[in-house]
């Protein structure tokens, strides 16, 4: 294993057997038959309560040509099977819980477990959703408070929490455009994007009704300003940017890049994917933005559940704010302590069936509130220290394409072992994994040869984020010596060894069925 | 850290960022607090609810897309597992066989459920599942226009109308007698959207709709009750070629209406490989043969397919996903029966007895399930202000929404209602339209 730099490392970071962030062999080695193949016919789990009402047959109940001969072909197992099941499922997982997880742009810091508390309460979870508001004023206090936390956090005027998602918010972010353009009697039909943008962005753009156009980034990895310069015309409905973008650099342009934008009344667009690198730091609505989304799931540490439920609330500047989506909580003007539900004059419309992911939205504001505005500093501090050490740490063994100083996360090229030893960043990412670490995101953004994108979040120690590099150099310096043997033939400590993508495509099973 | 990076102060980790944007003072947020502080704080924000169902709460009798279920101990145990709660989406299959596998049985038991031949593993709620519903529809058929029945829930087809009105042109068929009546010429359309049952609780004509459809070379889009399909005929074998859905009433809790899961299946078809939202969990196999799975078929998802992709969806619900079919494993198929048949009984024996109270009726003569609407002789919305002094949560108003109907309330009758509680609400209800 390659040593720390002679004489620059703290003397913190050298006993490191504590560091390392998770146990490398997962349990669960053994396959898990499919719940269907432990049903078992006429076994059952459930009970129902005694209501003391009628027993009447299903046919006087139901037209029969609404009525279903059989019910449907569900599993049939015991309580204690299907907890046995369960539980083996869960030890072929690896999860934030057991350690860190580097997955650059996902910001997978770890959850605190308070927010758990909050969204169990039964105060909370019992409330009905068309409960009128005055039933349900501890609900919109809340929705009101977060509202005005995530506006504080971004320098914006108002916000909608009915986004359950990231490209929830930011199609919503792109039809606000739509309807202020519209309300000042103008129909821009283009919406800029830089070539590091992630894929959603695209995507929602065309939904939108927009056409996207890619602008090319510069030598720097920043966005190229001349030919942002030459995009932009009475044409363009704004312009969508992560800051730090994509490679984890800041765009020092911005005032330039605002005007720009601004001087032919296109609006900016925030994708808050990155937002947790700047908490306190700088504020979107102070570089200019118009329109903010917040990945709530990221930058303030809602479980990523394996996918979703996340929450993506949009908060956009005064001039926007008539164009909310409704209806919204706001404080009722007799009694600023009585909240109740107002749309907004102009809105978009509704984007959610009732009022957003509102459980996310409360683990949200509990983590706000434990972390404070101070602890919200901290934490970006703390993730851009964790960030750029790693980077240092890494330099020489992986090349950085674009290397200004990285802020949450970076973006390292193992194209140097790819062209020397024909090792992909896959086979590398797969080698970490035996070293104890989800591996970094891989292949994006897709503007760096075998991109490994890595960001350790504020929630590592330095002992694990030092445990991190090592790991990283290990892999690196082990494929420089074995020409990629080990690492092509990784994972061999997981539940599974590489799976056929293409086959899975191919043949496309997507349920179970008993000829297999 | 810092020494080894030649620093002074954190501050220097910001310092090449224009002086002009940085943050001159504070956020203006209160300094952090304690766990307890915090807890204490939200327990005392949540105190402020009238809550349903625990012990002191409103006796419900609300639904209309949000429903009160038992909920097994057994499901929040195992759905809350950190394994599942606290991962990322499955891309590192080797690292998420368990999540991966959680969602194939997914989305085979929601096959089951909706009589289709593939789902995919969620998205958000059950208005985007109707909306990328319609938005498969139209990539498939190359057409723009898409008819909405009145009977899908209003706030489904707000958002229906916010998130497709800028690409498609919507239209919305009416109800007559509660039930949908597409137009004589469909005029050429994309889909054709019902709801089943419907918001007013009315069965609707599923076979009759999916024909319509396809004689105008559209799609049937129906959106699924997965309670209700534990008696009613599959959509799926009654002709729809999608179902769509929301998944709450399957193990998750009221929660001021989300996290929920928005439900998707369809026909295996031609347009699946290519325009099906969301993502997919696929059965393969590793370099050893073993079976394992994977997501599939991302070449459709916008991270490739970038701006011709035909959804933006990313993020899902996969946690309240595998909740789901947790409780549908729970339940089996003799227990998703048996819950179907307690709401229906429930909801007979308490529509009996509502409508036997002078001056309220039937808003419509079709047949129910376990939802029904009631013309009230006064404003329903006295009559559910009366209900909550009397400590029940009386169902939806629906004279805003469907203002056609006069006054208007919309009462359902989940297995959780006792023959002694309808009885009370009953007498409730008789005092409260007096």
């Amino acid at each position: 294993m390659p040593a720390p730099p002679e004489g620059r490392v703290p003397e913190i970071l050298t006993g490191l057997s504590a560091g390392r962030a998770a146990s490398t062999p997962l349990m669960g080695r053994e396959a898990e038959p499919t719940v269907f193949e432990l049903s078992s016919p006429g076994r059952r789990a459930f009970s129902f309560r005694d209501t003391g009402l009628p027993e009447w047959p299903a046919e006087e109940l139901v037209p029969s040509e609404h009525l279903a001969a059989d019910p449907p072909a569900l599993p049939e197992v015991s309580e204690r099977d299907l907890v046995a099941h369960v539980s083996r499922l869960t030890h072929r997982n690896y999860s934030v819980d057991h350690g860190a997880y580097p997955l650059g742009s996902c910001t997978m810091k770890y959850n605190p477990k308070l927010c758990d508390a909050v969204a169990a309460l039964p105060g909370l979870t019992g409330c009905h959703p068309a409960q009128p508001a005055p039933q349900v004023q501890g609900w919109l206090a809340l929705l009101y408070q977060l509202e005005r936390a995530l506006c504080a956090a971004t320098g914006t005027a108002a916000a909608t929490l009915q986004p359950a998602a990231g490209a929830a918010g930011e199609l919503t972010g792109l039809l606000l455009m739509r309807a202020w353009h519209g309300a000042q009697g103008r129909s821009p039909t283009k919406v800029l994007i830089p070539d590091s943008a992630h894929g959603t962005n695209p995507a929602s753009v065309t939904l939108a009704g927009y056409e996207a156009i890619e602008i090319p980034s510069d030598a720097r990895g920043l966005i190229d300003l001349e030919a942002l310069r030459q995009a932009v015309d009475a044409d363009t409905a704004g312009l969508m940017l992560t800051n730090p973008n994509t490679l984890g650099l800041f765009e020092t342009d911005i005032v330039a890049i605002a005007r720009a934008v601004h001087d032919v009344d296109g609006l900016l667009y925030y994708d808050g994917a990155n937002l947790n690198a700047i908490l306190s730091q700088v504020r979107p609505g102070d570089m200019g933005f118009d329109i903010v989304h917040l990945n709530l799931h990221k930058t303030f540490a809602t479980p990523h559940g394996g996918g979703g439920p996340g929450a993506g609330p949009v908060a956009v500047s005064e001039r926007l704010a008539p164009f909310l989506p409704g209806p919204l909580p706001r404080p009722a003007s007799e009694d600023p302590d009585r909240y109740q539900w107002m749309t907004p004059d102009r809105s978009i419309g509704r984007i959610h069936g009732w009022h957003g992911n509102a459980m996310v939205l409360a683990r949200a504001y509990a983590y706000i509130l434990a972390n404070g505005g101070d602890g919200l500093r901290r934490v970006a501090e703390c993730a851009v220290l964790n960030a750029r050490y790693l980077k240092e740490r890494l330099r020489g063994a992986y090349d950085f394409p674009y290397d200004d100083p990285c802020m949450h996360e970076f973006v390292a090229s193992s194209a140097r072992l790819r062209k020397e030893h024909g090792v992909k960043a896959l086979d590398l990412a797969k080698r970490l994994i035996e070293e104890g670490f989800h591996p970094p995101t891989m292949y994006f953004p897709l503007i760096v040869d075998e991109a490994l994108m890595v960001e350790p979040t504020e929630t590592e120690s330095p002992q694990t984020v030092e445990a991190l590099a090592q790991a990283l150099l290990l892999v690196a310096a082990e494929a420089e010596a074995d020409g990629g043997a080990a690492a092509r033939a990784a994972p061999r400590t997981t539940p599974v060894g590489r799976v056929d993508e293409a086959a899975a495509a191919r043949r496309l099973r997507l349920v179970w069925s008993p000829e297999g | 850290m810092l020494g080894f990076l030649g620093l002074s102060s954190l501050d220097e980790l910001f310092e090449h960022i224009p002086a002009a944007v940085r943050l001159a003072g504070e956020l203006g947020l209160a300094d952090g607090r304690s766990e307890a502080d915090v807890l204490g704080d939200l327990s005392a924000l949540a105190g402020r609810n009238r809550t349903t169902g625990a012990a002191g709460g409103l006796v419900c009798f609300a639904g209309g897309g949000a429903y009160e279920h038992d909920i097994p101990a057994a499901v929040p145990a195992l759905a809350g597992r950190s394994e599942f709660l606290t991962s990322y989406t499955p891309y590192q299959p080797e690292l998420s066989q368990g999540v991966l596998q959680a969602l194939f049985e997914y989305q085979t038991m929601l096959c089951a459920v909706t009589g289709m031949d593939v789902a995919n593993a969620s998205l958000y709620d059950g208005a985007s599942a109707a909306v990328e519903g319609l938005n498969l529809a139209a990539a498939a058929t190359g057409r723009k226009l898409v008819w909405v029945s009145r009977g899908v829930r209003p706030a489904v087809r707000a958002v229906i109308a916010t998130l497709c009105g800028p690409r498609l042109e919507v239209r919305e068929a009416p109800l007559v007698d509660g039930m949908t009546a597409w137009p004589d010429d469909l005029d050429a359309p994309a889909a054709v959207l019902l709801s089943q049952p419907n918001h007013l609780g009315v069965l609707e004509d599923v076979a009759g709709a999916a024909e319509r459809a396809h004689a105008a070379g559209a799609l049937c889009v129906a959106s699924v009750d997965p309670v209700a399909a534990g008696l009613l005929q599959p959509v799926g074998s009654a002709g729809a070629d999608v179902a769509v859905g929301e998944g709450q009433a399957l193990g998750v809790p009221l929660a001021f209406g989300g996290p929920y899961v928005g439900l998707f299946a369809c026909q295996q078809a031609p347009f699946v490989r290519r325009w099906l939202p969301g993502r997919l969990v696929g059965e393969t196999t590793d370099t050893e043969g073993r079976r394992a799975y994977v997501l599939t078929l991302s070449t459709r998802e916008q991270h490739i397919r970038r701006a011709q992709a035909s959804s933006n969806v990313c993020t899902n619900q996969t946690v309240v996903a595998i909740t789901t079919a947790l409780h549908m494993a729970w339940l089996g198929p003799a227990g998703l029966r048996e819950l179907a048949l307690r709401c229906a009984r429930g909801a007979r024996y308490a529509r009996e007895a509502l409508c036997r109270i002078p001056g309220v009726e039937p808003a419509s003569p079709a047949a129910t399930l376990y939802e029904f609407a009631l013309r009230t002789p006064g404003p329903a919305e006295v009559v559910l202000e009366r209900l909550a002094e009397a400590g029940f949560l009386g169902g939806l108003d629906l004279s805003d929404e469907y203002p056609e109907l006069g006054e208007t309330l919309l009462v359902t009758v989940t297995e959780t209602r006792t023959r002694a509680e309808i009885d009370a609400f009953a007498a409730a209800f008789e005092k409260a339209v007096t």
